[in-house]
């Protein structure tokens, strides 16, 4: 099997609440360093060896991202 | 005049919808997320709820389901289809509407009345004088629509935008009406030919005076006035 990592997080100039929620409570707790806080999702995935990253990229645009509010970044992590 | 009101596993507001489709004197049918055959409907609703979950994303899953594919061929016919809530959701993963609902902006699930406000529009679904102010229930957690300026500037221009969140009087507060943070106050839009809807608001539960309103009613009555006329 090979592995993937994908991570997905809001396009720039995209609203993140949970983001901006987080950012405002570490400051609030005194991390006063803490200039941005994004968070996103990470996605680990296991597929047949050989699949290509095109196909992965493909699952991505299909259904674990959406291209109008995300981006994503996959890396291959090689072999479970 | 029947509508199909489709059922995805986890909708919930299935039953409101065609509960006030009976009540305006109208037929409507449950349609199951499976079924592939929409012969026989004159409008579909895509009611709200948690659609497989919500998992991944609010609809993301739902629009590959095999309904779906029905769904988006009736449209493109010009077939009238409306999305409540996570219905909203699903249109806007289907690319049947543009732009996406985020999460709410101040992050808490939101369950109350709210004022919209009907704006001039070539949404097939409503037929109310611009400015007309709507009581309706609002009742989600990711809301808060959102498009680029290159989309937003379109729908603006091609008259997309059917409702707007506002005051009691129509007017909109200088920081924003929505509740949920959306886009320019954006609380329902519809493709160009103005045959499918999508909104966040629930109408459903506004057409039975014992449910606190009648605002609702317009929504359903209206398309069917429009189809009787058309037929």
């Amino acid at each position: 099997m090979a592995r993937f990592e994908i991570h997905v997080t809001y396009k720039k100039g995209i609203f993140d609440p949970p983001g901006a929620t987080a950012e405002r409570a570490l400051v609030n707790l005194g991390y006063e360093e803490v200039a941005s806080v994004k968070i996103g999702k990470y996605i680990q995935l296991e597929v047949a060896d050989g699949t290509s990253e095109a196909r992965v990229r493909e699952m991505c645009d299909k259904l674990l991202a959406n291209p109008v509010i995300e981006d994503y970044r996959i890396e291959r992590v090689g072999e479970a | 005049m029947r509508f199909g009101v489709v059922i995805f596993p986890g909708s919930n507001c299935e039953q409101d919808a065609v509960h006030a489709i009976r009540h305006l004197g109208m037929q409507a049918d449950f349609v199951w997320h499976g079924d592939t055959d929409l012969a026989g409907y004159d409008a579909l609703v895509l009611p709200g709820g948690f659609s497989y979950g919500d998992y991944i994303r609010c609809g993301a899953v739902a629009r590959f389901s095999p309904v779906m594919a029905e769904v988006m061929r009736f449209a493109e016919r010009g077939g009238p289809v409306i999305g409540i809530c996570n219905g909203f959701q699903i249109l806007a993963e289907a690319h049947l509407l543009p732009g996406a609902l985020l999460r709410n902006r101040g992050l808490k699930f939101i369950c109350t009345t709210v004022d919209l406000r009907a704006e001039e529009s070539a949404c097939e679904w409503l037929d109310l004088a611009p400015g007309t102010v709507l009581r309706v229930p609002i009742n989600h957690n990711e809301g808060n629509y959102i498009c680029d300026a290159e989309t937003l500037e379109r729908l603006q221009g091609n008259g997309q935008i059917v409702l707007r969140y506002c005051e009691p009087d129509g007017s909109r507060a200088a920081g924003g009406s929505a509740p949920n943070g959306a886009l320019d106050d954006i609380a329902g839009i519809c493709n160009e030919r103005g045959n499918v809807f999508g909104l966040m608001p629930h109408p459903e539960r506004v057409v039975d005076p014992v449910s606190g309103g009648t605002d609702g009613q317009h929504f359903f009555t209206a398309i069917a006035q429009r189809l009787a006329e058309v037929s």
